[in-house]
């Protein structure tokens, strides 16, 4: 398995090997230690490696993943998996902002907790929080999963369009046009789905709320100018 | 013999004007303020207020027939392993497939490809016809990040992180519903038909120490390979060229209020961000005062319409222009052509700027597919390169007139302004006097 030693290694050399992989190699598992909180860890995978990192990382750990999974022993600054297309990104510790932003496939799990505006702009991906999210997140969410087994905070799915928000805990409050919705089976399966994916023991789809979009501000109407 | 009191002619309000009046009828009917593509209408200072003083006794021209006068530029020779070269220095502007067309787009990509140079992806993604039809291509890293993939990242000849635009300087934008067909849809993973927000500000990053940490991402996904360009609007040029190569930009792109957009308030395009001319020289003072200068290249856009433009433009300092609206009117934008057409839209050829509503008849601004017919994208293809090297060959004129072996060589001295307020944003003396506002103590 190569291991890169970030303390005595060039970010460069770590994301230069892992965009150089021949179709068929064998060494496609990789481990980084001394991460030391350094940014644009082990970004743009695009084959299906492994990756796991040994400390916590700053911004942008496997930022733009296609097909990777990558495993942070540690936490992640801003923008964790930011624009993910495909694969899997597990955070152990806690994320801060931005994690999953405008991510367009993949699954994201963050084992702690989550700052502000995690899943901005989500496009598609999955994302899955074992603690709470901070305000403002899922803002203008397109489409996928927001899974929170704890708490949100203010103005959760401001201006959301189709992502789908299941919140365990309490939501401090709604953002412009997000409301509660009913939690219908294919929502029960689709969560039962995701909590199994992302290591969740315990604890039953049913016990989360589902929030969407009203679907009021699609169209500009300018007796809506209050929601803003 | 009777007295008749002399009677006035009725007299209307500077203030109150017929336009004015006008609008607040009309928002007062709507309830909605007044959205348009295009740039500024309003009259600002511009390149029009700057003249060339050409070659004299101290100075000696160049032949326009047989003497070089060399029009290349490089950009991204700063970090990029691949920076660009292009024939001319005249770009084609980031504008979105969305907005515009399939066939406009690919009439871009033409266009620029025949004449050398580059054209630029917009808000929504990139084609692949206009990745085939572009030989240069620069892809644009938006706020929306509609469309945004690593691939298309890759496959790309330089990427343009867009902080903001000279029609809009910190505002975003709005694709109106009837302009999202399906495959408008599906590349920005949105709804058929609902109106698309493009945000503000980027989703992942806030202020200058953030965007370094991003171009550093957004080089290790491209092997450091592209020229990774910063594009901001006509707000404040000094500190934000500044902050841009603090930042690791290779090239800062610098749009003025004259700068186009596909749509926007009204309100916002004429009474936010400052005239281009007002923007080049504190960038250029930035670059200069950074020992930058020629390094990080400084491209211009906002308003831009010929040869002489373009080599005033150069002359104050950039490396390399770009455009937008010209190049949509040299492809059939606003073309007398469709005069009745553009009437039954209660416009007229020449002031049509409902470019969001997607009914444009010479069928460049819309996703409608009759209307997208009109428009050969091969013909309007040759008919940008054709206008881009008329572009091209009238800025040579010029510097040749100034002495110059390359469009690069012109500089601040070869010009003079006409007017006290082009002479205090060029920095340039008013013409016939050594004066220039702000300089020397007065």
């Amino acid at each position: 398995m190569p291991v890169f030693d970030l303390s005595t290694t060039p970010l460069r050399e770590l994301n230069s090997a892992l965009h150089t992989l021949s179709k068929g190699a064998n060494d496609t598992a990789f481990e980084i230690v001394n991460p030391r909180g350094s940014h644009a860890v082990a970004v743009g995978i695009d084959s299906p490696v492994s990756v796991e990192v040994r400390g916590s990382v700053g911004y942008y750990c496997a930022g733009m993943n296609d097909g990777g999974t990558v495993t942070v022993k540690g936490s992640a600054g801003p923008g964790v998996a930011e624009n993910m297309m495909s694969g899997t990104v597990v955070i152990e510790g806690d994320a801060s902002q931005y994690a999953g932003a405008t991510g367009r496939g993949g699954l994201l799990v963050i084992k702690g907790n989550a700052a502000s505006r995690c899943g901005i702009s989500m496009k598609g991906i999955d994302i899955v929080v074992h603690g709470n999210i901070g305000h403002m997140s899922a803002f203008m969410g397109q489409s996928g999963h927001l899974v929170v087994l704890g708490d949100a905070g203010d103005a959760l799915g401001d201006s959301l369009y189709e992502a789908k928000l299941f919140v365990r805990g309490t939501v401090k409050s709604l953002g412009a046009d997000c409301i509660e919705k009913e939690l219908r089976p294919e929502h029960l399966e689709k969560l039962a789905e995701l909590l199994e994916k992302a290591g969740v023991t315990g604890v039953k789809p049913e016990e989360f709320k589902r929030y969407g979009s009203a679907r009021k501000l699609y169209n500009f109407n300018i007796d809506n100018a209050d929601a803003y | 013999m009777s007295y008749h009191n002399p009677l006035t002619p009725p007299r209307k309000s500077a203030t109150f004007d017929d336009y004015t009046l006008a609008e607040i009828r009309r928002a007062a009917a709507t309830g909605i303020y007044d959205i348009r593509g295009a740039g500024t209408k309003r009259k600002v200072p511009h390149f029009d207020d700057l003249l060339f003083l050409g070659a004299s006794i101290s100075r000696y021209p160049l032949e326009g027939y047989r003497e070089k006068c060399d029009t290349s530029v490089v950009l991204g020779s700063r970090f990029a392993r691949k920076p660009i070269t292009l024939k001319t220095p005249i770009t084609i502007a980031g504008m979105s497939f969305g907005a515009l067309s399939g066939n406009a787009k690919e009439a871009l990509g033409r266009g620029a490809t025949i004449a050398g140079t580059s054209t630029t992806t917009g808000d929504g993604g990139m084609t692949d016809e206009e990745r085939g039809h572009s030989q240069t291509l620069v892809y644009q890293y938006l706020p929306s990040r509609y469309g945004m993939n690593p691939k298309d990242l890759r496959r790309a000849d330089a990427i343009e992180v867009v902080v903001g635009q000279g029609a809009k300087p910190g505002g975003g934008g709005m694709l109106l519903g009837q302009k999202i067909s399906d495959r408008v849809a599906n590349m920005r993973n949105l709804p058929k038909g609902i109106d698309q927000r493009s945000a503000c500000r980027h989703p992942d990053w806030t202020g200058p120490d953030d965007l370094e940490i991003k171009i550093l991402e957004l080089r290790e996904i491209t092997d450091w390979e592209k020229p990774i360009y910063v594009k901001v609007g006509g707000a404040r040029p000094y500190y934000d060229t500044a902050l841009a190569v603090k930042a690791g930009a290779d090239v800062v792109v610098l749009d003025g209020m004259q700068g186009g957009t596909a749509a926007t308030q009204d309100v916002f395009i004429e009474n936010v961000g400052m005239p281009t001319l007002a923007c080049i020289r504190p960038a250029v003072q930035a670059l200069q005062d950074l020992g930058m200068h020629r390094k990080v290249q400084l491209i211009i856009s906002g308003g831009i319409r010929s040869g002489a433009d373009v080599a005033k433009a150069l002359a104050l300092g950039a490396d390399a222009v770009a455009i937008g609206t010209a190049a949509l009117v040299a492809i059939g934008d606003n073309d007398p052509h469709w005069e009745e057409e553009y009437q039954k839209l209660g416009t007229t050829a020449g002031a049509y700027d409902d470019w969001h509503e997607g009914k444009d008849p010479a069928g460049i601004t819309t996703q409608d597919p009759e209307l997208m017919k009109r428009l050969d994208p091969v013909l309007a293809g040759r008919r940008l390169a054709n206008y881009l090297k008329v572009m091209t060959l009238e800025a040579q004129t010029i510097a040749r007139a100034c002495g110059k072996n390359h469009l690069h060589n012109l500089e601040p001295e070869d010009l003079v302004a006409l007017t006290i307020e082009a002479s205090a944003m060029a920095q340039v003396p008013l013409a016939g006097t050594s004066w220039i506002p702000g300089k020397g103590g007065f």
